[in-house]
């Protein structure tokens, strides 16, 4: 329990650190969003009285204070460019790529984990090798080039679905997971091709080890070793890994939105990175920042569950 | 080199990469030496033309030969991952070297920030460099450069803490040899395999990144596009030329491959 606290209480450190990094940089580099707010119409007095306004007179870290205490009243402040709110402007796209990258995630799972231990238990036959030969080209396909291709094969020539014609969920559900299907398979090939190949490692490494052949000459029966000992200790470096891949796929889906004509976060990151429209890039990068943390916090729990011996520690 | 042939010989992947390799190495070679057109010249009177004699594989939108501006891309997206490795594994190397020889406060804080950074997505945290530093060639490789410092310090690192306790180093250390001179010339060169394994790896990456920058318009700016954002050109054309798209996404592939073997192969070669 202490040390669940005690990473909790790191998490939050960790969050606070990567918000104030990424708030100072943006306030230390030239270009002043007033300047690019106001464009031609700019006169001193009125850039000073909106410099004002924005509270971008105030020290940094009293600028920073108070964005830390609205963020955690779920204000996340105004967009310069379209001045509206940034979590209503965020709202409605947040669902879609978060959607996609979740279905990303349990589909990578999915692939990896049966894929994974059966190539292990075929160690050096042909499935094994052709698994491998296979994980190895995937992973030097980068996710927008599988969804070109994805959408050639499926959209140009089989004409299974619209290219570009995107369905939002608010009017049909089913539609909309369709469509996403493809993008999610997109990002999940590569990150599914990782995880296998790494528990494939994991698990005939620990399946050579000394308990392995004590279980076996007990009598135990081969499944029940393979799946009570065996895969509970292997498992472990791959849940570590899909911890990682958790936020690599959220960012990930960034570019494959672009690519399937997803409107998802992408565009408003870009054209906030475009426009220096801080707020709403802040937010997404901690967005992000608090999705790493919790993946981190997960795989924490996830390890302490698989691996009794943690619990004390 | 004897070596290599021989080891070549028994290693598939050090083979595959090495050929692999090779093909790209001849395609930047061919776009050097005689590249068919100007891969900016364009041919009005020839848009989007199929696969030709005089066009061995068509031309663009604007009447460019592809295949010249793929030879040229390869080396733009060449050029970028040299110099964002190049800065990551250089500053990388150095922070890692300093951190796991030194050790102490300044080592905990740093990998603690090091860790954070590396947990986050590299094309995001290239995105807010590049957000920083505007957009451009030089931008690009200064901004991935800088999201790759942390996965070289980490692995350096680690290489360090390995050698610091063989008694090579300890012996070093009683002759009273300076640390600089420890770190550099007596523990560096031992961990030169490992870095080199990881410095195509982080080429790979590189390549990755650049290319999904490119391909969200933030990367190289054209005419002097790299091949992801020939890529995000041609996919506009998917409908009509899909060949223009396979064919740089085949150079992406091939060159991702080539790296990722060969970087595998080195490896155990090491071991």
């Amino acid at each position: 329990m202490r040390g669940i606290l005690r990473k909790l209480a790191g998490a939050v450190l960790t969050l606070l650190a990567v918000t104030l990094l990424v708030f100072l940089a943006f306030r230390l580099i030239p270009g002043d969003p007033v300047t690019a707010l106001l464009g031609t119409e700019i006169t001193p007095e009125r850039a000073a009285q909106l410099r004002a306004e924005m509270g971008l007179d105030d020290p940094l870290l009293v600028q920073y204070g108070r964005w830390v205490i609205h963020a955690l009243g779920g204000d996340l402040g105004t967009s310069y460019s379209y001045s509206m709110p940034v979590s209503s402007m965020l709202a409605g796209k947040l669902p879609i790529t978060l959607t996609m990258s979740l279905m990303a995630f349990v589909l990578s799972i999915a692939l990896a984990i049966p894929l994974g231990i059966l190539a292990a238990k075929h160690e050096g036959r042909i499935f094994d090798r052709v698994l491998l030969a296979l994980c190895q080209v995937i992973m030097a396909i980068p996710p927008f080039f599988s969804g070109i291709l994805l959408t050639y094969i499926f959209g140009i020539v089989l004409r299974w679905f619209t290219p570009g014609g995107f369905i939002s969920y608010e009017r049909d559900m089913v539609g909309f997971l369709r469509y996403l299907i493809l993008p999610a398979v997109a990002i999940a090939l590569p990150k599914a091709a990782m995880a296998a190949k790494l528990l494939r490692d994991s698990v005939i490494e620990e399946a050579g080890k000394d308990y392995v052949r004590t279980a076996y000459s007990r009598g135990n029966a081969t499944m029940e070793v393979m799946y009570r000992h065996v895969l509970r200790n292997a498992i472990l470096p791959v849940v570590t890994f899909l911890g990682m891949a958790l936020a690599d796929m959220v960012a990930g889906s960034i570019v494959v939105e672009q690519v399937f004509g997803i409107p998802g976060i992408s565009r408003i990151l870009l054209t906030s990175i475009s426009n220096r429209d801080y707020p709403v890039v802040e937010a997404i990068i901690l967005g992000i920042a608090g999705l790493v943390v919790v993946a981190n916090l997960l795989v924490d729990l996830l390890y302490r569950l698989l691996d009794p011996r943690l619990r004390e520690a | 080199m004897s070596q290599f042939l021989r080891r070549m010989r028994k290693d598939p992947y050090l083979l595959t990469g090495t050929i692999l390799t090779g093909f790209i190495c001849l395609l930047v070679l061919w776009g050097l030496i005689c590249s068919p057109y100007d891969p900016t010249e364009m041919d009005a009177t020839a848009r989007l033309a199929g696969a030709s004699s005089a066009h061995l594989l068509g031309t663009d939108h604007l009447g460019r030969d592809v295949l010249s501006r793929i030879l040229y891309a390869t080396r733009v997206t060449l050029w970028i991952a040299l110099g964002t490795v190049g800065v990551g594994a250089g500053c990388g190397t150095i922070l890692g070297a300093l951190t796991g020889y030194y050790g102490g406060l300044l080592d905990e804080t740093l990998m603690r920030i090091i860790d954070v950074l590396f947990a986050f997505p590299s094309i995001l945290l290239a995105l807010v460099f590049v957000s920083l530093f505007g957009t451009g060639t030089s931008q690009v490789v200064l901004a991935l450069g800088i999201a790759f410092i942390p996965s070289f310090a980490r692995v350096v690192r680690g290489e360090f803490l390995r050698c610091l306790v063989q008694p090579y180093v300890e012996v070093a250390r009683l002759q009273g040899v300076k640390h600089m001179r420890i770190i550099f010339v007596h523990i560096l060169p031992n961990i030169l395999p490992m870095l080199f394994s990881s410095i195509l790896i982080g080429f790979n990456n590189a390549v990755l990144a650049e290319a999904g920058l490119s391909f969200l318009g933030i990367g190289s700016q054209p005419p002097y596009s790299s091949l992801g954002r020939m890529l995000s050109e041609s996919q506009a054309y998917l409908f009509n030329r899909p060949g223009m798209v396979l064919a740089v996404g085949f150079v992406i592939v091939v060159m991702n491959l080539g790296f990722a073997f060969l970087g595998e192969g080195i490896k155990r070669w090491a071991k």
